[in-house]
């Protein structure tokens, strides 16, 4: 597999990965963290190295708006956005995969104003958790290049659009080594374009077909149960194409990643860029013999509740950290899944609920390991808790 | 009721269609519409213009909800619907995946690219849409039905609605008579953008409209008309009158009919000789008549339609001197497209 090593940061990765892909179309608004990218891959359509029409358009509504036109036309589409922008699209998202069309957006993820922050956390993403697209996150440069990559072929075999998510300029703006796969191994991977790559493209004339009836309560639900029973159907999918890719790339990617979790007592449970410290938590208090481990979620939606199930089976207690926080009393948008997916274990684990690197502020490895101590002393009865969810990193 | 009559060039355009593309017409019968909607014989009279297959993009609005009710359809050709603001942004979508894959052989048809919207859909909501997806120069005729209000929705006020006029959300109250502000000029906004060509039409003149259809289409970029759609339910007219009331706008000069080239040329196509007052359209309207008791209100409707009116007629003047300075032919700029085929 002819693989070249460069330096990139995640918007290079990402516009090298648009660039290979050669998407037809690219609907897109510039917003900060993902200005950049779009910058990148509107250089290779100035130079005429893609096919790609770039509809800059007026604002991400109608940015998903083109996308939506552009991928039942029968075309392959992209666009990217962050924070507001996704905020803003939120209404088309649900359009896109109602409609089943396999769309790729780019979401380079960004705090939700008030106040006003251009900086990285997940708030954004989970605007889109129960819209029916596919999410991934992406630890780094690499991840995030190998999953737009690998996000054509799952949308169009799932029909259903797919969300790749890396973290704002933790990942978008940061240089790393990237392994890039030649042109001709991508092109081969994701197939030529053409209309009839969908079912019902609109451009085919001859068959006229409706996009966006309207339906009365005698369809909506069967709609929407359609929808549901096909969603259940990404796991093997997303499996499928992340096998396929391994025979091209040599790196496999399962649902979720697993650090040192066999004999962990206590495992910390984190998404996007933060897993690197995790890990590093997770080898500092190994030296000090804790049995601890950590789990990266790759695939957010659908959620992998089995696999998470089955990694916390043996734990005694569980720190999730979501960089996003939910306002609800409960916890985080990530801690409600993981708590979900234990419930029917046998051996239920304590679980606690940390919120943490908001707004862009950066996570060190000694939090991640308070977090721990926090875990174990509350599954030990040493300490108490008066709410599920506490907040990791507030200054004095 | 009235009398069902055959509309010879709307029988021989949808006779040419099937000819061509086994298609009769692009939206079939069999639809949800009022009796008596101004909206089929506009969309009729717009399709049936059109000898290329057609790729239509809709907000959401009483033609949507009535064409489309799942699992049927009356569209008879590629047919999408999104929501309310993004009919234009749609059709951009469409007509550059359009380019990308014809310019890669993967399609040999010729496709023209129609976007429908009502006036919330269009002045109001949709706007924002409208306005960037011309500036950035799609190859596509927009049309709005303007039904001078949120019809689908039970009528509450548009920025199409005029000055006095009852909707749900501006009553008739003892302190307020109605809507207070005069209409947005939505045709002379989508003229500034300097796009090859704008209109507005009533469907009433069906063979006005046809012929503003086809000479849109000569045009390649971002084409607008404007068409007025008396709505039977709320303006609450009795539905064989539809086509009465587009016909009384155009003759008391409410909703002159005229077209604009390159944002520069404008020609106003009738010229009622003796224009009817504005108070025999009012007083077809019972969302509107209460106004007739306020001397001063219908005074600033006339006025609004006189200074409209007057502005246009200056334009025309204006545009035909500017032809003259720049050496060129003012009547062959609007000449009919048949009668000029070698130009396109």
């Amino acid at each position: 597999m002819p693989t070249k090593v460069i330096a990139l940061t995640g918007n290079q990765a990402a516009a090298e990965a648009m660039r290979q892909i050669n998407f037809d179309v690219a609907a897109v608004y510039p917003i900060s963290p993902q200005t950049e990218l779009m910058g990148f891959f509107a250089e290779y359509v100035a130079n005429g190295e893609v096919d790609t029409d770039m509809v800059a358009v007026e604002g991400e509504h109608s940015a998903m708006a083109a996308c939506i036109g552009a991928a039942a036309a029968g075309a392959r589409v992209i666009t990217a956005s962050a924070g507001p922008g996704i905020a803003y699209m939120v209404e088309n998202l649900y359009i896109a995969s109602g409609m089943r069309l396999p769309i790729v957006l780019i979401d380079v993820n960004r705090a939700l104003s008030a106040p006003l922050s251009i900086h990285c956390d997940h708030a954004d993403s989970m605007l889109t958790r129960d819209s029916s697209w596919i999410s991934i996150f992406s630890e780094n440069a690499q991840e995030a290049y190998h999953n737009l990559i690998m996000s054509v072929k799952i949308a169009e075999k799932a029909m259903f659009p797919v969300i790749v998510n890396y973290d704002g300029y933790i990942v978008s703006h940061s240089i790393e080594n990237v392994e890039v796969l030649d042109d001709e191994t991508v092109r081969n991977f994701v197939g030529p374009s053409g209309i009839h790559r969908i079912p019902y493209p609109l451009l085919d004339v001859s068959k006229p077909v409706t996009y966006g009836a309207t339906a009365q309560p005698d369809y909506y639900t069967e709609c929407k149960y359609q929808q549901h029973v096909d969603f259940l159907k990404v796991y093997d999918i997303f499996r499928e194409v992340a096998q396929e890719f391994e025979s091209i790339s040599g790196k496999y990617y399962d649902f979720i990643e697993e650090y040192m979790t066999d004999d962990a007592e206590y495992i910390g449970i984190s998404m996007g860029s933060s897993f690197g410290t995790l890990k590093d938590a997770v080898n500092a208090l190994r030296a000090q013999g804790r049995k601890v481990g950590a789990i990266k979620i790759r695939l957010y939606r659908p959620f992998p509740v089995k696999e998470v199930a089955r990694a916390l089976s043996n734990a005694k207690g569980v720190a999730v950290f979501d960089r996003a926080d939910s306002f609800d009393g409960i916890g985080g948008p990530l801690f409600k899944d993981v708590a979900s997916a234990v419930f029917h274990n046998q051996n239920r684990p304590l679980i606690h609920n940390f919120i943490y690197g908001l707004g862009g502020r950066e996570i060190h490895e000694e939090e991640f390991m308070r977090a721990f101590d926090r875990v174990e002393r509350l599954e030990k009865g040493v300490e108490s808790r008066d709410y599920l969810v506490e907040y990791l990193q507030v200054r004095a | 009721m009235a009398k069902k009559v055959t509309i010879q060039i709307l029988a021989d355009l949808a006779q040419e269609r099937e000819e061509r593309y086994h298609s009769h017409n692009p939206l079939a019968p069999g639809h949800r519409m009022c009796i008596g909607c101004g909206i089929p014989p506009i969309v009729n009279e717009v399709l049936l213009a059109i000898d290329k297959p057609v790729v239509v993009s809709t907000a959401t609005g009483c033609l949507e909800v009535t064409t489309g009710v799942y699992p049927y359809t009356a569209w008879n050709t590629p047919w999408i619907h999104v929501n309310f603001q993004s009919a234009a942004a749609v059709i951009g979508g469409v007509e550059a995946a359009y380019n990308v894959l014809k310019k890669k052989g993967l399609i040999g048809e010729d496709i023209e690219f129609v976007a429908f919207g009502g006036d919330g859909g269009t002045y109001d909501i949709g706007f924002q849409a409208l306005s960037a997806a011309v500036e950035r120069g799609h190859n596509f005729l927009y049309v709005c039905y303007n039904n001078e209000g949120y019809q689908n929705t039970g009528y509450q006020k548009s920025s199409a609605t005029p000055i006095g006029a009852y909707t749900k959300t501006t009553p008739v109250g003892s302190a307020k008579v109605g809507k207070q502000e005069p209409r947005k000029d939505l045709t002379m906004i989508m003229a500034a953008h300097g796009i090859p060509y704008v209109a507005q039409a009533s469907p009433h003149i069906y063979r006005d409209l046809t012929r503003k259809v086809k000479k849109a289409l000569t045009f390649k970029g971002p084409k607008f008309i404007n068409v007025l759609q008396p709505c039977t339910l709320s303006w609450r007219f009795a539905p064989e009158d539809t086509m009465r009331l587009a016909k009384l706008a155009v003759e008391t000069r409410y909703w002159p009919v005229y077209e604009v080239i390159h944002g520069k040329y404008w020609k106003v196509n009738i010229k009622p000789k003796r224009p009817k007052p504005i108070e025999e359209y009012i007083a077809a309207q019972p969302r509107w008549k209460h106004v007739l008791k306020y001397p001063e209100i219908v005074e600033r409707i006339q006025k609004e339609v006189d200074d409209k009116w007057n502005h246009l007629l200056a334009l025309e003047e204006m545009s035909k001197a500017l032809a003259e300075k720049e050496g060129i032919d003012y009547e062959a700029l609007f000449a009919n497209p048949e009668d000029n085929k070698e130009s396109q």
